[in-house]
């Protein structure tokens, strides 16, 4: 049952470009999907160690630019007038690579800074970080153009021994490479939490001085979360400048960040597939809107609607349904979240009877 | 339930041959200028089953946050096997095997008891972060043999028949024995409990001592903190009277419900009411 629909989801996804083949829409749906991915990310620190970024859209940014400078090269002045750095162009999938590394490695540095305090801390430091950054991408002129933007980036391409080279200008071959990645992402993000690193994160949201008896090095697992949603949104932000081929340093907006936490809060924070819900809810809303009403009943139904669903389905989307599909078909689809059942499930019904098992952990 | 029950146990565990496990040498602890102990200095032998008893306010949970590194004293040390707590971070002295209950109950409420356990056993698992995310053989037989040990341990304070349930619509008394199951799960060689019996009732006490006899033939030493006079004097090898920030009693259980000073400090009409 499960494995069909998880069928069913990826041949949809797989066959869209041929059946979704107006361009807007397939503008659309990859855009949506980047920014999914940013959405997916930032649950992995919010749904799951409970700290709130509201700067992730920095990584998503610096991925963004990271990637555009190095495709594109560049000649700055440095060393306080005594040299030039001069860059020059490169492949996009180098800056791809050097994208996710330098946007973890940020998130890496932002966690290390701020999470020995936590918190309402790390919210301020994300927001800061996420201005300056902004800020540097506005003023270092000779560097990223500021407000002029950095043009004509070259759109993702490959260069294959045996099979040639190529460059994605069409929407198509951009909507699979953003499919690749968000598959990629979820792939990662559902091993993590369901393993002993993601049930340290759990333990740390739900209850963090008994995580800490229980010996699990919280700040550690907090920097390891922080460090691949960085790179994650890194990841998506360069996708997104090889697609677009124009980035200027509005991609920093907070409005941005506050978008992807809406995704996550409404679709169901802490759950694998509660941002993805989220995201195409409020990635398609305003499209669906716009051939429909005006801009300003457009925003009014977009906050009645979030405001609708924070009132009556606090915990978000996902989980309520959850709840739903269980009160009709019984428990087994644990409301709560899936990692329940993966666990119960296994071992349970045929649990050897002897008891040969190795010593446990108490007097081992 | 008194005396004799204990004696068997006093002369295996309380011999002086075994080695010292935890020392804690002429700690005092200030919040501000409030005293909450101004002198503290007593020895855990392995094996051992040692009970911290004193009137409510009298410093037992503060005693309980210094000794696993919740909080630092203000003055004097706490070694574990000889190596000084005051080095180490609360995390890193559970890896030691210093492991603490609390004294409200800590869950993970919203996790299920089987997911409670597992999360405990985070110290059983070596899986790096790339393991991980690769998900290699090594880390599936790892998380395997993690769920194995679960059960053993689910088994070990009769809570198997709970274990797809949220921990937190247990009845009270299981939900302590889920707490002690989770320390247990972080390979406790010292086990720390924070008055465990508090707001059981009769059969769950009775049933919560057989489990603390279990855990000791685990070869696990046990500093116990606790109202429950009964229980106290029923398991210890050897008690320890706090009062007012300041050990005023050491000894066997028999010595101790013997003790004038205790008796008047704070035991007299105890004694006489469980008598």
């Amino acid at each position: 049952m499960k494995s069909l629909s998880t069928v069913v989801i990826l041949l949809l996804l797989l066959t869209l470009p041929f059946w979704l083949q107006d361009p807007y829409y397939q503008h659309i749906v990859i855009t949506t999907g980047l920014f999914i991915i940013g959405a997916m990310s930032l649950n992995l620190l919010l749904g799951y160690t409970g700290q709130l970024n509201l700067g992730h859209i920095a990584f998503f940014g610096i991925g963004a630019y990271i990637s555009a400078l190095t495709s594109l090269g560049f000649d700055i002045p440095a060393f306080y007038g005594d040299g030039r750095i001069v860059v020059e162009p490169g492949s996009p999938v180098v800056g791809f690579l050097l994208a996710v590394i330098i946007a973890g490695l940020c998130g890496f540095i932002v966690g290390k800074l701020s999470f020995k305090i936590r918190g309402a801390y790390f919210v301020i430091v994300t927001i800061s970080f996420a201005e300056v950054t902004r800020l540097v991408a506005l003023n270092w002129v000779e560097l990223t153009q500021g407000p002029l933007a950095l043009n004509n980036i070259p759109p993702m391409g490959y260069n294959l021994p045996f099979i040639g080279s190529g460059e994605f200008w069409s929407k198509t071959p951009n909507y699979y490479l953003v499919l690749a990645l968000g598959l990629v992402c979820y792939v990662i993000i559902r091993r993590i939490v369901r393993s002993r690193v993601g049930r340290a994160m759990i333990a740390l949201r739900e209850n963090e001085p008994l995580a800490v008896s229980a010996g699990i090095n919280v700040t550690r697992y907090l920097n390891f979360a922080a460090t691949v949603s960085a790179a994650m949104a890194g990841a998506a932000g360069s996708l997104y400048a090889h697609y677009i081929r124009i980035i200027d340093p509005d991609v920093f907006l907070f409005i941005y960040t506050v978008t992807m936490v809406i995704m996550v809060i409404t679709g169901g924070k802490g759950t694998l597939i509660g941002p993805i819900v989220g995201g195409i809810i409020f990635g398609i809303l305003p499209v669906g809107l716009r051939e429909v009403a005006g801009p300003e009943i457009q925003w009014i139904v977009y906050g009645v609607a979030m405001v609708l669903i924070v009132m009556f389905l606090p915990q978000g989307i996902v989980p309520a349904l959850l709840r739903v599909w269980e009160r009709k078909f019984g428990s087994g689809n644990d409301p709560q979240s899936e990692r329940r059942q993966r666990d119960g499930t296994a071992p349970k019904p045929a649990r050897p009877k002897g008891k040969t098992l190795k010593a446990t952990g108490a007097d081992a | 339930m008194s005396a004799h029950q204990t004696s068997p146990r006093t002369a295996q565990a309380g011999g002086k041959a075994n080695p010292v496990l935890l020392k804690v040498s002429n700690v005092a602890m200030h919040f501000g200028g409030l005293v909450a102990i101004s002198d503290m200095s007593f020895t855990l032998r392995e094996g051992e089953l040692l009970s911290l008893i004193g009137p409510n306010g009298a410093g037992k949970t503060t005693a309980f946050n210094v000794v696993t590194g919740f909080i630092r004293p203000t003055k004097g040390t706490v070694h574990f096997k000889d190596v000084n707590l005051a080095d180490h971070s609360p995390y890193e002295i559970a890896s030691m095997g210093l492991v603490r209950t609390f004294q409200r109950t800590s869950l993970f409420t919203n996790e299920t008891v089987f997911d409670n356990v597992l999360t405990g056993l985070h110290l059983q698992g070596k899986a790096s972060f790339l393991d991980t995310i690769l998900a290699l053989p090594s880390f599936r037989r790892e998380e395997r043999d993690l769920k194995e040990q679960v059960w053993d341990l689910l088994d070990f304070v009769g809570l198997s028949h709970r274990a797809k349930e949220q921990s937190g619509s247990l009845p009270y008394g299981e939900q302590r024995l889920l707490g002690v199951a989770i320390a247990l799960a972080a390979r406790a060689q010292l086990l720390l409990l924070d008055e465990p019996a508090a707001g059981m009732n009769g059969a769950e006490t009775a049933r919560f001592m057989e489990i603390l006899q279990k855990i000791r033939q685990r070869n696990i030493s046990i500093l116990l903190v606790e109202h429950d006079m009964p229980l106290v004097m029923g398991v210890s090898d050897r008690v320890i009277v706090l009062n007012y920030g300041k050990i005023i009693a050491d000894g066997t259980p028999a010595e101790i419900q013997n003790n004038p000073d205790v008796i008047e400090a704070y035991l007299g009409q105890g004694v006489k009411q469980h008598a």
